[in-house]
C-alpha cells in the first residue's frame, strides 16, 4: 500500500519534473532506490545539471551500500544471486531482515528476499502508473502535483528526525539551501548539505 | 544524449555499483560509530534541502506560492501522524485549490 503510493508519486513527481516516461521507468527499474530517485528527478526538475542530480542521488545511495555489508554475511550468496540480492538492497528489504534477527537467520533471509522481491515489483508497477498519469495531465500545477513533489520528500524525511539533532540538522539544511539557492548552480545547494550532515556525524 | 538520459543512466549504475560493492567488502570497516551516525544524517540533509528547494524556489529564484500551502498541509498531516498517501494526496489538493481558484 504504502510502496504503491510512494511509486506513483514516484512516477508522476518524475514525469512532471521533465523526464519521459521510459526514463522514469528506467529509474525505477534500474536505481530500485527511493529516496535517491526523488533526488534526481528533484535536482534536475530545478533546473541543476546532470552531474549534481547524479551526485545528490548517489550520496543517497551510500546507505544502500552500508546495509549491503550488513546483509552479505547473513545472506551468503554468490555470482548472480549476489547481483540479485545487491539491486533488491534497499531500506525497506534490510529493516525487514534486522527485525527478524531474533528468529535467526533463516527467518532473515526469507524476509529480505520476500520483502526485496515485493517492493519491487509495486514499486515498478506503480511508477508507470503515476509516469502515465502525470504525462495524461498536461499542466502539473492544476492537479497540485508541484506539491505533491515536496510532500514526498517531506514524508520520506520525517520518519528519520528521531532526535532534537535531527530536527536541528533538517531546520539548518533547509535555511542554507534556500540562503544557497540564488547564489550557487542548481543543485549545488542540494548536494552541499551533505557535507553539514558529516560535519554534524564527526562531531558526533 | 540529452541531461535527463546522462541522468537516468548514471544515478542508475551509480547506485547498482554501491549496493554491490556493499555485498563485497569485509562488515568490520563500516561498523565505527562515526560512518554509522553519518549513514543517518546525509538523508536528512539531503532530503530537507529538497523540501526547501522543491517548495520555495523556481530557477535560482526563491518564492513563495501555492507550494506553500501544500507544504503546510503535508506539515499538518505528517503531525496527525497521517499515512504516506493521505500526506501527498492532502497536500496536492490544497495546492491546486488555490492555484485553481486563487
Amino acid at each position: 500500500m504504502t510502496v504503491g503510493a510512494y511509486g506513483t508519486a514516484f512516477g508522476a513527481a518524475a514525469v512532471a519534473n521533465g523526464f519521459s516516461v521510459l526514463q522514469s521507468c528506467l529509474l525505477s527499474l534500474l536505481t530500485f532506490s527511493g529516496a535517491s530517485q526523488f533526488a534526481v528527478i528533484g535536482v534536475l526538475g530545478a533546473g541543476g545539471g546532470a552531474i549534481s542530480g547524479i551526485a545528490t542521488a548517489s550520496l543517497l545511495g551510500i546507505r544502500n551500500g552500508l546495509y549491503g555489508v550488513i546483509m552479505a554475511p547473513r545472506l551468503k550468496v554468490k555470482g548472480f544471486k549476489r547481483i540479485v540480492a545487491a539491486q533488491i538492497t534497499i531500506d525497506e528489504s534490510t529493516a525487514v531482515a534486522l527485525g527478524q534477527e531474533i528468529r535467526g537467520e533463516k527467518a532473515m533471509r526469507q524476509g529480505f528476499w520476500l520483502t526485496g522481491f515485493g517492493v519491487f515489483i509495486f514499486w515498478n508497477l506503480f511508477t508507470v502508473a503515476g509516469a502515465l498519469g502525470a504525462q495524461a495531465m498536461g499542466d502539473i500545477r492544476v492537479w497540485g502535483l508541484d506539491s505533491a513533489v515536496p510532500a514526498a520528500f517531506l514524508g520520506l524525511v520525517w520518519p528519520r528526525l528521531k532526535t532534537n539533532r535531527d530536527r536541528i540538522l533538517a531546520i539548518t539544511c533547509v535555511v542554507f539551501a534556500l540562503a544557497m539557492t540564488p547564489i550557487l548552480p542548481a543543485g549545488l545547494p542540494i548536494i552541499a548539505t551533505a557535507f553539514i550532515a558529516v560535519a554534524v556525524g564527526l562531531r558526533a | 544524449m540529452n541531461a535527463f538520459w546522462v541522468a537516468t543512466i548514471g544515478t542508475s549504475v551509480i547506485a547498482f555499483l554501491l549496493k554491490y560493492t556493499g555485498h563485497n567488502v569485509p562488515e568490520r570497516i563500516f561498523s565505527h560509530p562515526k560512518v554509522q551516525a553519518i549513514n543517518a544524517l546525509i538523508p536528512i540533509a539531503l532530503l530537507s534541502a529538497l523540501v526547501a528547494v522543491q517548495t520555495f524556489t523556481e530557477k535560482s529564484k526563491l518564492i513563495i506560492d501555492h507550494r506553500l500551502a501544500g507544504l503546510g498541509v503535508a506539515i499538518l498531516a505528517l503531525l496527525l501522524k497521517a499515512p504516506f498517501p493521505i500526506v501527498v494526496i492532502s497536500a496536492a489538493f490544497t495546492s491546486a485549490a488555490i492555484y485553481n481558484w486563487l
